[in-house]
């Protein structure tokens, strides 16, 4: 009970405290139930291996415990999703009150989350709700004509959730598999409670094909393990194969302009249906990258383009391709492939001072590790 | 129902009192249109002097302090308030979508600020 009761605690009931007073969801209750419901087989899944929280988990999951109707929830939850991801607050307000609202997570692991100092965490918090109230931002599911523009912001923030748990842009750890598992659990909401969208299928699409590789990215101390030498029996089969219906879906519901998300999430698919490396289908691999440039050019997109095209015309074509990148936020990433495919060139001292460039720049522990690996590996062979 | 300035920033620091340009007609043209549209939420709005004809006031010492005031504006910066509009819409949603029918949105800037009801909860 207790353990119910901390669950009501975190995961709603404060968030909504001062939510905006005229919003206030008709059904609240309802929902507030099934979230901290969700919450509270988290908390007992977290502390599985103690045995005396089995029983508790089997009364939370009894099935004679009603659930409300699905429509009443199913309404409220989108309406708070649309209100915590409205484009009137900032992109960190959203992904924050996204945690703290929508996934019940506290304040304080919210602030560890997106790793930022409790007190500045709250001070983000309390800013956003007071906009949500004072300026009034809407509580409700946008209209038809609205909801194209309205979603991706949404997506955008549940994908930039998972982004920073898949490869961390700071801190010691690449993965953080909170954010990552945080973000699928949206992904997939969203998906349930919109499945026409296009964009919800090809979100959840992605975030699993990626997630799928969690396993095998990381070698026993922490350091990383590069896409060619994953051991890819370890590789999740069951997310790749609802990631891979799902992808399906996605496609079909958008033959001639493919989403941005399934876009990416073919290119994933490419890499997860390839039993080796060397089996890649790097012309396939590259074709979709044309089509991603095509929707969403972005340095990020030229960036990760220039790997495939090195990978099917030769690095010197890879190289030639990255000039063209821009700049990027992460500059870090762009020195460290430029490395990569010098080292492939054959130009061992270029790549050695282009890795030394990436790790001038801030950056990911892990990653850093792996850049002064090869670093070593060029020194040694020249 | 809510109240919302929009306040309408451009830069150059036209002088809207003077239609001297078919430019300016134009524009002007532009926002008699965008009033009849909004009359329905309206509920003020003015169009402001260039900021050389503006003048900061301040209280030297605090409050009871002596009156020192400057020529122009309080801050120097390239897009300044040139007017405004007072709003009451049922959310922020509606107060944007008219904000953005305003001429400056295009010529400008327009930023939607939520007014203080002193008379309710001011939460």
């Amino acid at each position: 009970m207790e353990l119910a009761e901390d669950a009501v605690q975190d995961a709603a009931v404060k968030a909504l405290e001062s939510w905006q007073c005229n919003g206030v969801p008709p059904e609240p209750r309802a929902w507030l139930t099934v979230v901290a419901r969700n919450r509270a087989l988290d908390l007992v899944r977290r502390e599985s291996r103690r045995a005396d929280k089995e029983a508790a988990a089997e009364a939370l999951l009894d099935p004679t415990v009603p659930l409300p109707a699905p429509e009443v929830v199913d309404d409220d939850l989108l309406r708070l999703i649309f209100t915590c991801c409205h484009p009137t607050l900032g992109v960190e307000a959203q992904t924050a009150l996204a945690l703290r609202t929508l996934c019940g997570l506290t304040t304080a692991e919210v602030a560890r989350a997106l790793l930022v100092p409790e007190a500045t965490m709250a001070k983000r918090l309390t800013r956003a709700r007071r906009k949500i109230a004072v300026a009034k931002i809407p509580y409700r599911v946008p209209t038809v004509d609205e909801l194209p523009d309205r979603l991706i912001s949404v997506l955008a923030t549940v994908y930039l959730l998972f982004n920073e748990g898949y490869n961390a842009s700071v801190g010691d750890d690449l993965i953080r598999s909170d954010l990552t598992a945080e973000a699928i659990r949206l992904s997939r909401f969203l998906y349930d409670l919109l499945p026409h969208e296009p964009g919800t299928s090809g979100l959840l699409a992605l975030l699993l094909l990626q997630e799928s590789r969690h396993g095998a990215r990381l070698d026993d101390c922490g350091d990383i393990v590069l896409l060619a030498d994953q051991d890819r029996t370890k590789w999740d089969r069951a997310a790749i194969w609802e990631g891979m219906c799902l992808l399906g879906v996605a496609l079909r519901r958008t033959p001639t302009r493919p989403d941005l998300y399934a876009t990416q999430a073919a290119i994933a698919a490419c890499h997860v249906l390839s039993p080796t490396w060397g089996e890649t289908n790097w012309e396939a691999v590259l074709s979709w990258y044309d089509v991603l440039l095509a929707i969403n050019d972005t340095p990020a997109v030229r960036l990760n383009r220039a790997v495939a095209v090195a990978e099917v015309h030769g690095p010197q074509a890879g190289l030639h391709a990255l000039e063209a990148v821009g700049s990027l936020g992460d500059a870090s990433r762009v020195e460290a492939v430029r490395g990569d495919l010098l080292f492939q060139a054959g130009k061992l001292p270029e790549a050695a001072t282009a890795y030394r460039a990436a790790l001038a720049r801030p950056g990911n522990r892990a990653r850093h590790r792996y850049i002064e690996k090869r670093i070593a590996d060029c020194v040694a062979r020249c | 129902m809510p109240q919302y300035a929009a306040l309408i920033y451009e830069s150059g620091d036209p002088d809207w009192s003077v239609l001297d340009t078919p430019e300016k007609q134009a524009t002007m043209a532009e926002y008699g249109a965008f009033g009849a549209a909004a009359s329905a939420v309206m509920r003020g709005g003015a169009a402001l002097y260039p900021t050389s004809t503006g003048t900061t006031v301040q209280l030297e010492g605090g409050k009871g302090g002596k009156v020192v005031t400057s020529d122009g504006p309080f801050a120097e910066t390239s897009e300044v308030l040139t007017g405004f509009y007072q709003f009451e819409c049922a959310d922020l949603d509606e107060a944007i979508a008219w904000a953005a029918r305003i001429p400056a949105a295009w010529s400008g800037k327009v930023e939607v600020r939520p007014i203080i009801d002193f008379g309710a909860d001011a939460s």
